[in-house]
């Protein structure tokens, strides 16, 4: 592996969706890196352009409206953005593979179970009829579904949600990957269900080594699974840090809001839950100053009048605000009284 | 399975037979008869015409003579007929199916004209039907893949023209250029290949630009759904997302308009086969309504009632093989 054991990087990823209404600015100026083997979470509010920036990764945006209007997608060493479609389809399925958010539609219902999965592999990795049926069985069993051969041979609509979300990752793992994108996984299942599927895509990733990226709305999902976090908001990071720092000494208003809002069984019974006020806004119509401002408890002046600065806290450690430093402090400083 | 089969077919019974029933309920209301002329005839005549015919008996007497003609009788000791099917149960004579003799064409059964005039009709209607499901199919299909582009709005444009060009100005127009103007091939009636070109293509306009937007409309439907992107994700090319993923969902809409389509293309249309002189059904059908043909008029009906009742049980069928969904119970 070249690039010391970075398997992506993201620097300053753009995509832009024409609408009617203007520009909408879905992913604006996005930039991470994912290291072999490593869990990166990506949280953010619905349209804060989480899908849209793995679907970016895979260039499976919709051409047009969308499109990518800049920055760098680098995978492995190869530059995404610069393959052709033809190239990219060679990495789609076989090196990067993606989960999708609701299982009950990203299977085919008109196709069995077999045919999908058998497709994958008859594709990326030569198998005639018999060993891709046999690998499909085997990929079925590998993520717990019962009776495989009988399952092989059946339609998705005769599976349950969670199994059919199972099948999903049978046929994302299929290949082997090296890096598997998850959005949201587990948004359409029960909640028992939910941390089964978490449990497989933990395992599995340890088991084959997979790099993963999970997108997620729900930061319990992503606090047991990750290393490090990526919070969006209207299409950009707001912040950047380790999963363990991140919940412990946030650094942006932000992310505390969102913290604030989880509810904490242990702590206040009776106490409304906080609540983030206000929408989020539209991406196709942006103020000039930070896009949280209308939103943020701690808003001055200058957050209305100037963009914010993506401030350095720590060793990749980053936030996007006029007063990342203070909010840091102000989290530091609550940590310790609470301890 | 066997049982939804079993049962739908054993429906087209009593729909036959309503559609009969209000057939002949609707000849009747109808003012004319057969017998009139522009001279009002003598009473002694009118009244042997309507004894020879029974129509001097109640209503309901020539009703159910009638119900049994359509159906199924027993035959007299010294009848003897052709038409219809005929077998025996024990010693008494059975026929079913025969609608008797034409009032208008005298000395020809309904079954007789029906069979002579039916393969005009199906062999331009049959050949419409094919060419309507190319064109129509492939030019929605190119039309959803390029969406918005040149071809799309091309194709989509040419076919609402072809949804709204009636055909009675689309087959003179194609007789004007190609028969008349360009003498390429024969302006009108029946014989070799170049007679059908202009008929099927006139037909089938209109039928081709429907199927072409229900293709379009149905695969971009399908287009946007979370399995296609699946596929996609996958790595396949587009041309087996569109041929292996999409074109079962997309083309359902499709197959539930094709069978009634066939089944009026079968029939013939009297637009067509008047402009280019072809001694099809569509035509006699509507000479017989217009002339209170009785017999001629439901025996038509009938037939081609339970045409479309077994054409649309054919689609019926047909989705539970595109839909795994779908269960016949």
């Amino acid at each position: 592996m070249t690039n010391n054991g970075t398997i992506l990087s993201v620097k300053d990823l753009k995509t832009y969706f024409q609408t009617e209404d203007g520009v909408v600015k879905a992913v604006d100026g996005i930039s991470f890196e994912l290291k072999k083997g490593e869990t990166l979470g990506i949280v953010g509010e619905s349209g804060s352009g989480k899908s849209v920036t793995n679907l970016s990764i895979m260039r499976l945006i919709p051409e047009p409206p969308g499109k990518i209007v800049g920055g760098d997608v680098v995978f492995d060493g190869i530059d995404v953005r610069s393959l052709s479609i033809d190239e990219v389809r060679k990495i789609r399925g076989k090196r990067i593979a993606m989960i999708f958010q609701d299982p009950m539609t990203s299977l085919n219902p008109f196709l069995k179970v077999s045919t999908q999965l058998m497709e994958v592999t008859q594709l990326h990795l030569g198998h005639d009829k018999t060993q891709a049926y046999e690998h499909g069985v085997k990929m079925l069993e590998t993520v717990g579904i019962p009776d495989p051969r009988s399952r092989m041979d059946g339609y998705p609509h005769e599976l349950s949600g969670g199994m059919r979300q199972r099948v999903m990752i049978a046929m994302a793992l299929s290949c082997d990957p090296e890096l598997l994108i998850a959005d949201e996984p587990t948004t359409a299942l029960d909640v028992t269900i939910q941390a089964q599927i978490l449990e497989l895509i933990k395992d599995l990733k340890a088991r084959m080594g997979t790099s993963v990226i999970l997108i997620t709305h729900d930061l319990g999902v992503v606090a047991g699974m990750t290393e490090k976090i990526i919070v969006m908001y209207a299409g950009k990071v707001f912040e950047q840090a380790p999963t363990k720092e991140l919940f412990s000494t946030p650094a942006n208003p932000y992310t505390r809001g969102l913290l604030k809002s989880v509810p904490d069984p242990a702590h206040e019974q009776g106490k409304e839950l906080y609540q983030i006020p206000g929408l989020p806004p539209d991406v196709a119509h942006l103020p000039p100053g930070c896009p949280f401002a209308e939103r943020c408890d701690r808003v001055e002046d200058i957050c209305r009048k100037e963009y914010p600065p993506f401030v350095q806290i720590n060793e990749g450690h980053h936030s996007l605000c006029h007063f990342a430093k203070e909010v840091y402090e102000e989290s530091r400083r609550e940590k310790a009284a609470a301890a | 399975m066997l049982s939804f089969l079993l049962r739908r077919l054993l429906l087209i019974v009593p729909m036959a037979l309503l559609v009969v029933t209000l057939t002949w309920g609707l000849i009747r209301i109808a003012p004319g008869t057969f017998y009139d002329s522009e001279k009002k005839l003598p009473p002694a005549v009118e009244a042997n015409i309507k004894k020879k015919y029974g129509l001097d008996k109640p209503w309901y007497y020539q009703y159910f003579i009638m119900l049994g003609n359509v159906t199924c009788r027993t035959m007299a000791e010294d009848e003897t007929t052709l038409n219809g099917i005929q077998f025996n149960v024990g010693s008494a004579r059975v026929k079913c199916f025969d609608f008797g003799d034409s009032l208008k064409y005298e000395g020809q059964s309904v079954n007789e004209i029906i069979r002579r005039h039916l393969p005009y009709s199906a062999t331009i209607g049959i050949i419409a039907y094919i060419l309507a499901l190319i064109v129509g199919g492939s030019a929605g299909l190119f039309a959803a893949l390029r969406q918005n582009s040149i071809y799309d709005y091309g194709s989509m444009a040419l076919a609402m023209l072809g949804l709204s060009v009636p055909n009675f100005v689309l087959g003179p127009i194609l007789v004007l250029i190609f028969a008349l103007g360009l003498y390429m091939v024969p302006a009108a009636r029946w014989g070799g290949i170049l007679n059908l070109i202009l008929p099927v293509i006139t037909l089938s306009a209109i039928y081709a630009a429907y199927i072409a937007r229900l293709t379009r409309a149905g695969m971009l439907e399908v287009m946007r759904s979370d399995y296609i992107r699946t596929a996609r994700a996958k790595g396949l090319n587009e041309t087996s997302v569109l041929l292996k993923h999409a074109i079962r969902g997309g083309i359902i809409p499709v197959v539930s308009f094709t069978g009634p389509a066939l089944a009026a293309l079968l029939a013939g249309t009297v637009v067509v086969e008047r402009i280019f002189s072809i001694p099809g059904l569509g035509n006699i059908f509507i000479q017989s309504v217009l002339n209170r043909d009785e017999p001629l008029t439901l025996g038509i009906v009938a037939f081609l009632s339970v045409l479309v009742m077994l054409l649309n049980l054919i689609v019926d069928i047909s989705y539970g093989f595109l839909d795994p969904r779908i269960r016949y119970e």
